[in-house]
């Protein structure tokens, strides 16, 4: 019980540098690298929550497949660092600033300030993370759902070649 | 019952997370670091989703999730061949130059 709040504190607080540090760094790369590391961060969040496999899942398809997409097309591109980050601040990002820290106040005043905590998990929880649980369910009650993200995921890989391939002249 | 770190603080870091994101989509020009936010997003409400389940003792938020990142991937991909077709056109990928369907 110690060590998962020790785990949940270390990982939140490692997932919220690096969220920062991807938002903030004017090298596109940086910011890359941070979003893996916060990826990865985040997986060890869902293992302290018995979620192994969104946990595992969690590495295998953002830190592994899509952020391998964003670096391969960072490196096509062939950017430069952004410059106009910290010298322009103009009044749009100082408001942007001021409704995201009124948000955070807000939900940290309506979560916290209640005279009661929520810090009891069922016990069935224990076994619902593993790959045998969420795979009868997946295939059984959620088998629409399933289909329909394949046909999804058919379309996306159609609509990325046609749009990044070359015109061809006739 | 099972003693755990409180569901609020889960859902408070979730919040945090994607506040950051939402400032990263509403302050840096950068088109691959705008994609990058929207993951940030799109993760701190799967961190929602599975708190939830788990504190529930129910499955259907992590299959939830697993369909969230199966959407994604496929917004993934198609936006960056979108950023590499505007790259390809504009020799441009900051958002405040690309202003061609701006009425």
């Amino acid at each position: 019980m110690d060590l998962q709040f020790i785990l949940f504190f270390v990982f939140g607080t490692l997932a919220i540098a690096s969220a920062s540090a991807t938002v903030l760094s004017k090298n596109p790369v940086v910011s890359a690298m941070a979003l893996v590391f916060h990826f990865c961060t985040l997986a060890c969040v869902y293992f302290t929550l018995n979620a192994q496999f969104v946990g595992a899942l969690q590495v295998l398809v953002y830190a592994g497949a899509i952020m391998i997409l964003v670096i391969f097309v960072i490196m096509l591109l062939n950017l430069g660092n952004e410059k106009a980050f910290a010298e322009k601040f103009n009044y749009r990002k100082g408001i942007a600033i001021m409704l995201g820290a009124s948000f955070i106040i807000m939900l940290a005043t309506s979560f916290l300030s209640k005279n009661y905590i929520t810090n009891q998990m069922p016990a069935s929880s224990l076994k619902n993370g593993t790959v045998e649980k969420i795979g009868l369910d997946l295939f059984t009650s959620y088998i629409y759902p399933f289909e329909a993200i394949a046909l999804l995921l058919c379309v996306a890989v159609v609509g990325a070649i046609i749009l990044a391939k070359k015109k061809i002249s006739h | 019952m099972i003693h755990s770190v409180p569901l609020e603080y889960y859902l408070l870091l979730s919040g945090i997370i994607f506040t950051i994101g939402a400032l990263g989509v509403l302050t840096r020009r950068n088109a691959i670091i705008i994609f990058m936010c929207i993951e940030l997003m799109l993760n701190s409400v799967n961190l929602t989703l599975v708190s939830f389940s788990s504190f529930l003792g129910d499955t259907a938020g992590q299959i939830f999730v697993f369909f969230v990142m199966a959407v994604a991937a496929a917004e993934a991909t198609v936006g960056l061949a979108i950023v590499l077709a505007l790259f390809r056109n504009q020799q441009t990928i900051y958002v405040d130059e690309v202003n061609l369907m701006k009425w």
